[in-house]
């Protein structure tokens, strides 16, 4: 097809050098929040959009993890064993009682995606931050935690810093420079799934997570 | 039938639908109101808009090599990028990758793209599954119709429409009229077809040059597990949605979501760089660019038109326009309504086939007001009402004159006449005063629903004249 | 309402250019207007070789058809006073669209010239001879509809309101979804008059609900399309040039 190509590029270009160069500001201005500003404005945005959110401590969001799964009464919680969350959940699950299975596999998504699709009632991942101003998530997934764990089962759970908080999405890419290199899949989530497609009325859990649990951590 | 007629009975039919017109009122009326209550703080918003037209003419006015970059950027990426000129090349793209994976079963994000190719309907003669996974999109293809809008596709339908329809495509599925239920249903039949499907397609909002990365917009997850679950992700997209750095990402997703549906983020924003690289453990092995020009570089070509490309499609065109309102999308006829559809699909169907498109707008201007990137919608309906009736035919557009006709040329060279021979102006009104009461008082469709304006006994160059006002 | 443009001091002399429309069938709101300026103490000067802004060709693609009758209008105002036209949907095509229709033709910078001398009548009363009204009329309920091209293209929706606002026993009474458009659209209405009469329809229920004793806009097009539907229907209140009100309003004939 690069005869195609070829036309294109050739019929654009027989215009383009007489269009004049545009005057772009790309110097976009942050706001100036501090921490607590940037804490508060990512609660409430994501509360208005159905998130539920729990702020907690380093030393004890796993226990307040335990506490959700088994007040939800859940089957299972899939995770990354080799994750940066698992040696805490681990921990908690030690010393807690009764709580939903803990799931891990480390197989490609082919070999075991009748049971994500149809056997996983939750599945936790952390997060690479958040955007204060929008309140959204930001994964980039990795090898450890695969996509499909934030997207698949109907509930996902996300563990967030506060100290990874960003003003704004311009401020995320500006500050951690992701121009230099983007990963196979980058995504932001701001709240369960949902769709306005019938009469224009709110209807959550279509096709992605029906809830969103986020522990923010303090 | 000429597409007047066409058209007229195609609006007649929408405007004698009182349960359409009531669906295309609330909700427009909704997502205008949505829209302002996003945008609290006017100045920044135009500030926004300002910078937002910005972007998209910068990218425009640097496609070639934009889209040049975007491609050696994808391809080092490792996504395999296709050129078609045509939606049938771009269609037979897409067939050749599913048959080269032995491939029968798609599952579809939203794409408008793929509504322009009529991809459903070529793959389906070949012999392929097509499932629209979006939720509005699944309820049309159920009752095998176009989308009404580009971003709420069934939206002409009420909750008792759909209920009924779910119930006749899926009769083991209990009747239900709650919207909650409704969706539930949906995510219960898609989720095996997500899991089943060999090919996944999108569409893609901005296409970054610099990074080579796809951007999607979208609430539902849809699109999430279109490009994630199958083994092979196709997007498709118009050559047109490229931008130049991913710094220019925010500033338009802000401006695409706020104007859309009022939201200051979707649920999710994907960015996809890569198929599954080494180590990772989902995502898709392969995925594909197909980049669509059908007439766009053609379009590109005129300086004036050339804005219509800028065009970030998030609808809100459509929502503030009066007569979308009370017509819906299907009036239309193309795949994209509203004024914005107005402006670019005789552009690439041609003014013979959608010319009068063109002319089915009063001007107002709310749709040029709403633009986030400032495309002058009015301005450019006005040059396509010119564009198919002008005589020279030296311009570039498709069906460039198709619509003059010798009696509606003459007309107006008559009232030309008139209005520029002041002489024969004033014998005119003089003669039209003399005889205002033998003019009949119905004047063709103006008089069905209003009286008829009555010629008043003087004019005001008489009254002037009486009242002692100087003429020079 | 246009608080960044700049405006000229108060002129000695502007011509007044009347819109066909006004000519045919609204004449006393074209004298209306210009009444209301020659109070202020300014002479106003009616050429009468003017016809029509030459708009429904323009908007009907009939570009070279509506160029001969621009260059005839053109004519008729050779000195450099202000123009002043009572009707939003002409000044914008004075204003805006006759430079756009001249864009790449040997005539364009005088029609640029000419262009920036235009004013819509409420824009000139308001801004260039800050005029001051004295409401003699009994208590009533009025409703405005400012046109597109008034509101949009002109940004002089404002202006309209801030002169009824002026006047002491007017109230103002706001119709639902006051700023779409009433379906008139020139050559709309006659090529599309089955959305055009599902628009008016619309707009005149909404004025209607309103309660208003009388219907206000500063265009002609607009008060014909809105007014003959309520007319034809038998409901809603009489429509009136905003220029018309103003003068009946605040002129004692004894005077």
């Amino acid at each position: 097809m690069n005869k195609a190509r070829d036309n294109i590029l050739a019929r654009l270009r027989a215009r383009s050098t007489e269009i004049p160069p545009v005057e772009l500001d790309r110097g976009f201005r942050s706001p100036d929040w501090n921490r607590q500003q940037r804490i508060e404005l990512f609660c409430k945005a994501m509360t208005s959009v159905r998130t539920e959110i729990h702020r907690v401590r380093a030393s004890d969001w796993a226990d307040r993890l335990a506490q959700l799964v088994k007040e939800r009464k859940l089957n299972n919680l899939l995770y990354a064993p080799n994750g940066p969350l698992a040696r805490q959940i681990e921990a908690a699950w030690r010393n807690g009682e009764a709580l939903p299975e803990l799931v891990s596999r480390t197989a490609e998504l082919d070999e075991w995606k009748e049971e994500l699709f149809f056997g996983i009632d939750a599945a936790i991942t952390s997060t690479r931050g958040g955007i204060a101003e929008v309140g959204a998530l930001i994964l980039w997934p990795t090898p450890q935690e695969p996509r499909s764990f934030s997207l698949v089962p109907p509930i996902h759970i996300a563990v967030v810093k506060a100290d990874q908080l960003h003003n704004t999405f311009a401020d995320a890419i500006a500050d951690e420079n992701w121009q230099a290199g983007m990963p196979t899949n980058a995504v932001l989530i701001s709240g369960p799934s949902k769709s306005a497609d019938i009469e224009q009325t709110l209807a959550y859990g279509v096709h992605g997570p029906v809830e969103l649990i986020v522990l923010l951590i303090e | 039938m000429t597409q007047k007629a066409e058209f007229d009975q195609r609006v007649k039919q929408a405007l004698d639908n009182p349960q359409l017109r009531r669906n295309f009122r609330v909700t427009m009326d909704g997502l205008m109101e949505k829209r302002d209550k996003a945008f609290p703080d006017k100045a920044f918003l135009e500030e926004l808009r300002t910078i937002g037209a910005n972007i998209r003419a910068n990218a425009l006015a640097r496609q070639p090599e934009l889209l040049e970059q975007l491609e050696a950027n994808c391809t080092r990426n490792g996504i395999q990028v296709h050129w078609a000129e045509t939606i049938e090349q771009a269609n037979r793209i897409v067939l050749d990758i599913m048959e080269r994976h032995h491939a029968t079963r798609m599952i579809k994000g939203k794409s408008m793209v793929s509504e322009e190719m009529q991809m459903n309907h070529f793959l389906e003669a070949k012999g392929k599954s097509c499932v629209e996974s979006d939720l509005g999109e699944y309820i049309i293809q159920l009752d095998n119709e176009a989308p009404s809008h580009i971003i709420a596709p069934a939206i002409h339908k009420s909750k008792q429409e759909v209920a009924r329809l779910f119930k006749a495509k899926h009769p083991d599925i209990p009747y239900s009229e709650d919207i909650d239920t409704l969706t539930r249903s949906a995510r219960q039949i898609l989720r095996r077809k997500f899991h089943d499907a060999e090919i996944g397609l999108s569409g893609v909002n901005f296409a970054v040059a610099e990074t080579g990365t796809l951007c999607l917009v979208e609430n539902e997850g849809n699109g999430r597990l279109c490009t994630t679950v199958p083994p092979v992700h196709i997007a498709v997209t118009g050559i047109e949605k490229v931008v130049e750095k991913l710094a220019d990402v925010p500033p338009l997703l802000k401006l695409l979501t706020r104007s859309a549906t009022g939201q200051h983020i979707t649920t999710y924003f994907n960015m996809i760089s890569s198929p599954r690289k080494p180590g990772e453990r989902d995502g898709p092995k392969e995925v594909h660019l197909v980049l669509l020009d059908n007439q766009r570089s053609r379009i590109y070509g005129d300086s004036e038109l050339f804005d219509s490309l800028r065009c970030i499609r998030c609808g809100a065109c459509m929502n503030h326009c009066p007569v979308y309102t009370r017509i819906g999308g299907h009036a239309y006829g193309p795949p994209i309504p509203g004024p914005i559809g107005s402006v670019i699909e005789p552009q690439k169907f041609g003014l013979e086939n959608f010319g009068v498109l063109a002319t089915a707008s009063t001007l107002c201007g709310a749709c040029g007001e709403a633009c986030p990137v400032r495309i002058p919608l009015p301005k450019l309906l006005h040059r396509l009402r010119y564009e198919q009736v002008r005589e020279d035919r030296t311009g570039a557009t498709i069906g460039q004159g198709s619509q003059r006709s010798g009696k509606e040329a003459l007309i107006w060279k008559l009232w030309s006449w008139i209005h520029a021979t002041p002489l024969v102006y004033r014998s005119a009104t003089r003669l039209a005063s003399l005889f205002r009461n033998r003019i009949p008082n119905r004047i063709g469709p103006w008089s069905q629903v209003r009286t008829t304006p009555r010629i008043a006994p003087k004019s005001l160059h008489q009254l002037a004249r009486e009242e002692g006002f100087k003429h020079e | 309402m246009s608080l960044t443009k700049q405006y000229p001091g108060k002129p000695e002399k502007v011509y007044f250019f009347g819109t066909c429309l006004i000519d045919l069938l609204y004449p006393q709101a074209g004298l209306a207007g210009m009444q209301l300026i020659r109070r202020e103490g300014v002479q106003v000067i009616f050429p009468q070789d003017q016809t029509c802004c030459g708009q429904p060709a323009w908007n009907a693609g009939y570009r070279e058809q509506a160029e001969a009758v621009v260059l005839n209008q053109i004519r008729c105002f050779p000195e450099e006073y202000p123009v002043v036209v009572p009707s939003g949907s002409c000044a914008g095509m004075l204003r805006n669209q006759y430079p756009e229709l001249f864009r790449d033709k040997p005539e364009a910078q005088q029609v640029e010239r000419f262009s920036k001398r235009i004013f819509e009548l409420t824009e000139f009363l308001v801004h260039v001879l800050k005029i001051e009204l004295k409401d003699l009329g009994q208590p009533t309920k009025v409703a405005l509809h400012a046109s597109c091209s008034a509101r949009r293209e002109m940004d002089v929706a404002g202006e309209h309101e801030a002169l009824l606002q002026q006047l002491e026993n007017v109230q103002l009474v706001e119709q639902v979804r006051k700023a779409e458009c009433c379906g008139f659209g020139g050559t709309f209405a006659v090529k599309h008059p089955d959305i055009s009469a599902a628009m008016v329809a619309d707009k005149a229920q909404a004025i209607t609900d309103t309660g208003a004793d009388q219907l206000v806009s500063g265009d002609c097009g607009c008060l014909m399309n809105i007014t003959g539907h309520m007319e034809h229907q038998g409901v809603g209140p009489k429509g009136q040039h905003i220029a018309s009100f103003l003068w009946e309003r605040t002129h004692d004939p004894k005077s």
